[in-house]
């Protein structure tokens, strides 16, 4: 199978169409006969990262890679950075304000979902300049 | 028990109708869109009191079966559209996510 790239733009604070791009990735992979906990893992990992970008960086890209025995995912921003990564990657930590708590969002289970839902997992994150998630998937048979 | 005989039996009201016939396996409660995310399962009945537009992404991407407000906990009219859009069912009933819940246990044992 050759690989399928796709490519999304994530706009700062729509939430009216925050998982519009993880739901379209669940349909391509759904179409491919991927198994269905691997897609779910994607699900999870892309949804969080989508919203992530919404929420805390003024919105984003999103490019995904599927190959035969993965998918590639790398969410890219140019929003404030993450001063503390260990402190982000701690289950119930969050900044967000309370009018997107409102929403169901700032659980701060976002980060610790993306982790234990991949296989791979990179945070490349700079304050002031932006923040990189690099996300593997490995298609289970 | 399908998503029309969890209605018949426990009373509730359709507010968005998608597939009626999908098979009910689970259920789960919460309002935390990230706790639901990475919790409720394919197949699972999800007693929420958040109907926002959000709401309905999360049903979506965790499979969800259907989606019960419970005590009447609004719909917005955005989230209705694309619960509607997206073949999303969504209940509403007025008892709180602990009662239905009880009742919903016996029903799918
Ligand atoms: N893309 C990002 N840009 C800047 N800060 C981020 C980003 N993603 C996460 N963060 C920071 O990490 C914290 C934890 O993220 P997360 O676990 O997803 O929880 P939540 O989104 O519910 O706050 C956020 O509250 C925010 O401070
Ligand atoms: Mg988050």
């Amino acid at each position: 199978m050759d690989s399928i790239k796709l490519h999304y733009d994530i706009s700062a604070t729509d939430f009216t169409r925050a998982g519009a791009a993880s739901g379209d990735v669940k349909r391509t992979l759904k179409e491919l006969g991927v198994a269905p906990s691997t897609i779910r893992n994607v699900a999870v990992a892309m949804y969080e990262g989508e919203i992530n970008m919404v929420i805390h960086a003024g919105g984003g890209v999103i490019d995904v890679e599927i190959t035969e025995d993965a998918i590639k995912m790398v969410l890219a921003d140019q929003g404030p950075g993450i001063e503390n990564v260990e402190l982000a990657m701690k289950e119930g930590f969050s900044t967000a304000p309370d009018n997107i708590r409102c929403l169901g969002f700032g659980a701060g289970m976002g980060l610790p979902n993306i982790k234990k839902y991949t296989d791979e997992f990179q945070l490349d994150t700079e304050v002031g300049v932006g923040t990189t998630l690099t996300l593997k998937v490995y298609m289970k048979p | 028990m399908t998503v029309q005989m969890i209605k018949d039996h426990l009373g509730l009201e359709v507010l968005t109708a998608g597939d009626l016939s999908r098979e009910v396996t689970g259920c789960y409660c919460g309002d935390l869109l990230s706790w639901v995310m990475g919790k409720a399962r394919e197949g699972d009945c999800w007693l929420t009191v958040m109907g926002n537009i959000n709401a309905v992404a999360v049903a979506v991407l965790t499979d969800c079966a259907c989606i019960v407000l419970t005590e009447h906990a609004a719909l917005d009219e955005a989230a209705k559209l694309r619960a509607e859009q997206q073949g999303v069912t969504i209940l509403t009933t007025d008892e709180s996510a602990y009662a239905l819940a009880v009742r919903l246990s016996a029903v799918i044992a």
